[in-house]
């Protein structure tokens, strides 16, 4: 007699519902933006929902920053400037968009179509951001870890140094103009400012489960294999097959384009993006995120970004104590838990069964 | 061609710099093989060491920063190194030495950690180490405002006395403000040209002296006139600009010096005219170049020339082997370490005395420098004492000569430029020696 299970899986008709079962996670990505859209506001007050959206802004980024620092072991510390790029093009579009469209910019009539071209911006800075990680990456991740390190953090300052350069923001329907467009009029190094903030706790929080979503797929298809080969150790991986340059630039691009897409979030916020987000310091801000929660464990990177966007919010009269905090933390955590909070595992590996299988984590001090 | 050797002079001062700064990469590189992103910062605490320091000892002594005594140099120098040398010795023992056999990238993220750390403990506002002098306010007693009332004023009769402490000249931590720190070297410019000296006589006028002996003013060169003259019987020099055209000018005639608002009565004084050289060479460009050159050939010695540099250079070859060897392997990296850092305080002091307008401590301009002062190493060949050096003038170079002849905004993108091109043609350095990854 068969067993049970066969029987169950003969007269399951998977194939007839294959295609709805693909969108399922998708479906609940959006679920989760609706839930938190509709329940932020009724649960804290309205300085609450805007650090709830930095966080989601910073979730995207740390897990982005996560695909390439944690996954692949490839040190980069330029995550800033994909996403000032990101900012400053996303923040471009909507900006000289509505300009352009409706001659002015914030007007609660052009709401929709605002929002239809914020989120052109976050595609356009999105594919923006990568084209600059192929263009960065590919020459810079043949290099060594720790040289890769210091080609990504000159890059983010070289953006940083061009964003200054850039020419003065223009105000009105009739100075903008293609030529004018072409001097990139993004406000040099006060900050590019005025920008709409269309990003709602939907957009955003939406825009962070489908980085979360398209991470976890990335970490356990043939490709995120291939990333978590190299991150153990590169010479096995070549020896195994694993094209090294191929998947780290993979790894560096799919990171540089969540990084803009965060960035063109940012950028709707409500703040006003300036060069300094392209900074090492904002970079730094961002990898100690993803070592917190973990090198290579998506939840962690989350629950990291939570933590140090929140924390300091809680904290606030000791701000000129937090940059210590986060510097001891950085310390000590290398010292006692190197692999950060969750190592390579997801949270949920530590419920469920026991005998998940693991990365080597453990027997890698 | 003045521009250019302008340029020059300033590539080789501020190279001999760079170069001191990734000689200290490059020693912690070639021994523990991970970048010491912290090594910027105790950069930064020699720089503020050094401002803290000289003014301490300035204001405790009440010496003019001009009239310092030669041998306070040295003393700030060799304060300087120690604080650096012993926080250096307290980060390696303590950061970096429990993570010896860790992962690269672990000790990378401990050395931000530590970068981080030391940058924020360093602009917290800090205790004075001196104060200027106290203020004291008189004011009518009914006057006083709630403020001034809660610092106990003296009430005699009508009138309220206040005793402000003085402002804090230095603190420690060193606070979050830019401050200014005294050049306590010697400066002068070594190659100007006398025109004349002589005495002033006759002159009607303040502020103008009259030539006894007839000269010509060279134009598009600066002149300027060298007073001394006696008041009150004390003798005084001061240094006056010339407010004239250039041409021939005969003796008795009154050359006018630049309008001041009290001219001072020049009659029966002795001046000479010194006529700016075309490209001034500043004794405290030598200064930092001489002792630059003594540090690098000092560490030349001892890296190639002693017992300990033959250790050095073995543990960087391989520590296992060299700990069967019979070396001390946890002294011979504490060592390097310290060694490291002592060239970044000494660097950090003439950098001080160069450019004296030092930003706070976490301030980005510092992160920069040490970037690239990092950059110099590795393109010299990160690991190579000799390629540190030549890395440091080459970045000087292209960071000087492409800001006077191409742009001055893009002068960071040509260093992090100059780095990506290297590194994709000889991704080991310019000098630096290709090593196979064994398995």
């Amino acid at each position: 007699m068969k067993p049970l299970a066969e029987h169950i899986r003969a007269i399951t008709p998977r194939e007839a519902f294959r295609p709805v079962v693909m969108f399922v996670p998708w479906i609940v990505c959006v679920l989760v933006a609706l839930g938190m859209h509709t329940l932020a506001p009724l649960v804290v007050d309205d300085y609450w929902v805007n650090v709830l959206r930095r966080i989601g802004v910073f979730i995207v980024a740390a897990v982005s920053l996560n695909i390439v620092n944690g996954f692949t072991g490839q040190f980069s510390m330029g995550h800033a400037g994909f996403m000032a790029i990101g900012a400053y093009i996303g923040g471009g579009v909507t900006y000289y968009g509505s300009l352009m469209l409706h001659g002015s910019v914030g007007d609660p009539s052009f709401q929709t179509h605002g929002v239809l071209l914020m989120l052109g911006g976050v595609a356009a800075a999105g594919c923006v951001a990568a084209g600059a990680g192929y263009v960065v990456g590919l020459p810079s991740l043949r290099l060594r870890g720790d040289y890769l390190a210091i080609v990504t953090l000159g890059f983010g300052e070289i953006i940083r140094v061009l964003l200054e350069l850039t020419t003065k923001q223009l105000y009105t329907r009739e100075e903008v103009t293609l030529g004018a467009l072409f001097k990139l009029p993004l406000n040099g190094p006060t900050g590019f400012e005025r920008i709409p903030g269309y990003a709602s706790v939907f957009w955003i929080f939406l825009f962070a489960s489908i980085t979360c979503l398209i991470a976890y797929r990335v970490k356990q298809s043939s490709s995120g294999r291939a990333f978590l080969s190299i991150r153990e150790d590169e010479i096995a991986a070549r020896a195994m097959g694993v094209n090294l340059t191929k998947y780290k630039v993979r790894a560096f691009v799919l990171a540089a384009f969540f990084g803009g897409v965060a960035g063109a979030l940012y950028a709707h916020t409500g703040v006003n993006p300036s060069p300094t987000d392209a900074g090492f310091q904002r970079s730094f801000d961002i990898i100690i995120m993803v070592v917190l929660g973990g090198l290579g464990s998506i939840s962690g990177s989350v629950l990291a970004a939570i933590i140090l966007i929140a924390l300091p919010e809680l904290l606030r009269d000791l701000q000129q104590y937090r940059l210590i905090v986060y510097a001891l933390l950085l310390i000590i955590m290398m010292l006692v838990r190197p692999q950060g909070l969750f190592g390579v595992r997801e949270i949920w590996d530590f419920f469920g069964k026991k005998n998940r299988p693991t990365s080597k984590e453990e027997s890698n001090p | 061609m003045a521009d250019f050797f302008q340029t020059l002079i300033a590539t080789i001062a501020v190279g001999s710099l760079y170069a001191l700064v990734a000689l200290g990469y490059t020693l912690v590189y070639g021994i523990l093989k991970f970048i010491n992103f912290a090594h910027s910062d105790i950069f930064v605490l020699g720089a503020w060491t050094t401002f803290a320091g000289s003014t301490v000892f300035l204001t405790k002594f009440g010496y003019e920063p001009e009239q310092s005594p030669w041998w306070l140099g040295v003393c700030v120098l060799l304060l300087a190194i120690f604080v650096c040398g012993l926080t250096g010795y307290l980060i390696e023992r303590f950061a970096y030495r429990p993570l010896r056999k860790a992962p690269r990238l672990n000790v990378l993220i401990t050395a931000i950690g530590v970068s981080l750390l030391l940058q924020n403990v360093g602009q917290l506002p800090g205790l004075a180490l001196v104060r200027g002098p106290e203020r004291v306010v008189t004011k009518p007693a009914d006057q006083l405002t709630d403020r001034e009332k809660s610092t106990n004023p003296e009430i005699a009769g009508d009138t309220a006395t206040i005793r402000e402490p003085g402002e804090a000249l230095a603190t420690l931590p060193f606070g979050s403000s830019p401050k200014r720190a005294p050049t306590i070297l010697p400066d002068a410019v070594l190659n100007e040209t006398v025109v004349a000296s002589g005495t002033s006589k006759g002159g009607a006028k303040r502020g103008v002296i009259v030539l006894d002996q007839a000269i010509e003013l060279v134009p598009d060169r600066g002149y300027r006139l060298e007073i001394a003259r006696t008041i009150d019987g004390q003798p005084r020099r001061e240094s006056l600009n010339l407010a004239v055209e250039p041409g021939k000018y005969e003796a008795g005639v009154e050359l006018a010096t630049q309008p001041r608002r009290n001219p001072a009565d020049l009659d029966g004084a002795r001046y000479t005219l010194v006529r700016d050289p075309l490209v001034p060479i500043r004794l405290l460009d030598v200064l930092i170049v001489a002792s630059s050159l003594v540090l690098m050939a000092g560490l030349q010695v001892l890296v190639f020339r002693t017992k300990l540099g033959s250790a050095m250079r073995a543990v960087s070859f391989n520590v296992d082997t060299a700990s069967l060897m019979g070396i001390n392997v946890n002294f011979v990296i504490s060592f390097t370490f310290v060694l490291g850092t002592a060239l970044a305080a000494a660097a950090a002091f003439l950098y001080a005395m160069k450019y004296p307008s030092l930003q706070q401590p976490a301030s980005g301009v510092w992160v920069l420098l040490g970037l690239k002062a990092f950059v110099a190493a590795v393109v010299g060949g990160i690991g190579n004492v000799r390629g540190a050096v030549l890395g440091g003038f080459l970045i000087a170079g292209i960071e000087f000569f492409g800001a006077r002849y191409i742009s001055t905004e893009l002068r960071d993108v040509y260093v992090f430029g100059l780095l990506i091109v290297v590194l994709l043609v000889r991704p080991n350095g310019l000098l630096g020696s290709a090593v196979r990854e064994k398995v």
